[in-house]
């Protein structure tokens, strides 16, 4: 049986390579599926807690899926705006790598 | 779940996470990501969370992936992978994920771990009467079996409400912000 370390070594790094993707890579969107497996990643600690820490009642923790359920679903909102956000990015500087976009730079 | 599945699925789910990074094109990228959400949501059932697995499945490989996959065929990015490498975001990538990942294993070998406790059918049917004996969660518990649907349920509308509707609220302005994103500009 997988023990709760097991399930948070395996979180922490699916989150590790998620934040090393948002740093190494210059592709606006691989950039922003590597946000999505971040947040993916805390989805399974959440689970994993919500399983290993049981209600008094010995069921899982309801409350740790129920906040899964609220991250999937503010997740997809962001997902839709971040890539209308990419599309309309695109459409204006024809460009969609993050080495391009200086604009901000001082 | 046995401990060699526990394995089999971390593996999937990090070999995609890997992929994600290491391949040039977006749209295998975008696979690898489906394929670690995948080896994701069946970590989600071994863990007894039937619904956020199936969840994950139908919102995220199922319309998050496609809308990606759909975007990076839209927007037609071909010549993105003859791009050179700079090495210093590569090497600062590969030290942070190796500075989170000691710092991961330093945290873990000190912290206090736990086996996962007994989810038997004895359990379910002892944990039947802490819920009013003729409602649908008692009654699939005393048959041992896991209404997980219904207990998420229960929670949802039962302590979480306001949050649900605040959540509909924002998914509303998500719609409408999109469409207004997505409307050509006049010139």
């Amino acid at each position: 049986m997988a023990t709760l370390n097991d399930y948070l070594l395996v979180s922490g790094l699916l989150f590790a390579m998620g934040l090393a993707g948002v740093v190494l890579r210059r592709n606006i969107i691989i950039v922003f599926m590597c946000l999505e497996l971040m947040l993916s990643a805390a989805n399974l600690s959440l689970v994993a807690f919500s399983r290993f820490n049981p209600a008094p009642n010995g069921l899982p923790d309801t409350n740790g899926q129920m906040l899964v359920f609220f991250v999937v679903t503010v997740a997809a909102a962001e997902v839709a705006v971040g890539l209308a956000i990419i599309v309309a990015l695109y459409r204006a500087r024809q460009t969609i790598h993050t080495d391009e976009l200086t604009s901000l730079k001082g | 779940m046995p401990s060699y599945l526990f394995w089999i699925l971390s593996a999937l789910m990090l070999m995609g996470g890997g992929a994600v990074i290491a391949f040039r094109n977006p749209v295998s990228s975008a696979l690898s990501v489906v394929a670690c959400f995948v080896g994701l949501a069946g970590l989600f059932i071994g863990l007894s969370a039937f619904f956020v697995g199936v969840i994950q499945i139908l919102v995220y490989t199922g319309a998050v992936m496609v809308l990606f996959v759909f975007i990076i065929m839209l927007l037609d990015l071909k010549d993105e992978e003859k791009a050179a490498k700079p090495l210093l975001p590569i090497a600062a990538g590969v030290v942070l994920f190796v500075v989170f990942t000691v710092q991961l294993i330093g945290v873990l070998s000190r912290s206090p771990n736990k086996i996962a406790p007994d989810l038997s059918a004895k359990t379910l049917v002892l944990a039947a009467n802490s819920f009013p004996p003729t409602s649908k969660i008692a009654t699939t518990l005393s048959q041992g079996k896991l209404p997980d649907v219904h207990l998420i349920g229960h929670t949802l509308f039962t302590q979480n409400n306001l949050q649900l509707q605040i959540l509909g609220v924002l998914l509303l302005v998500a719609t409408i912000g999109v469409v207004v994103l997505s409307k050509r500009q006049a010139d």
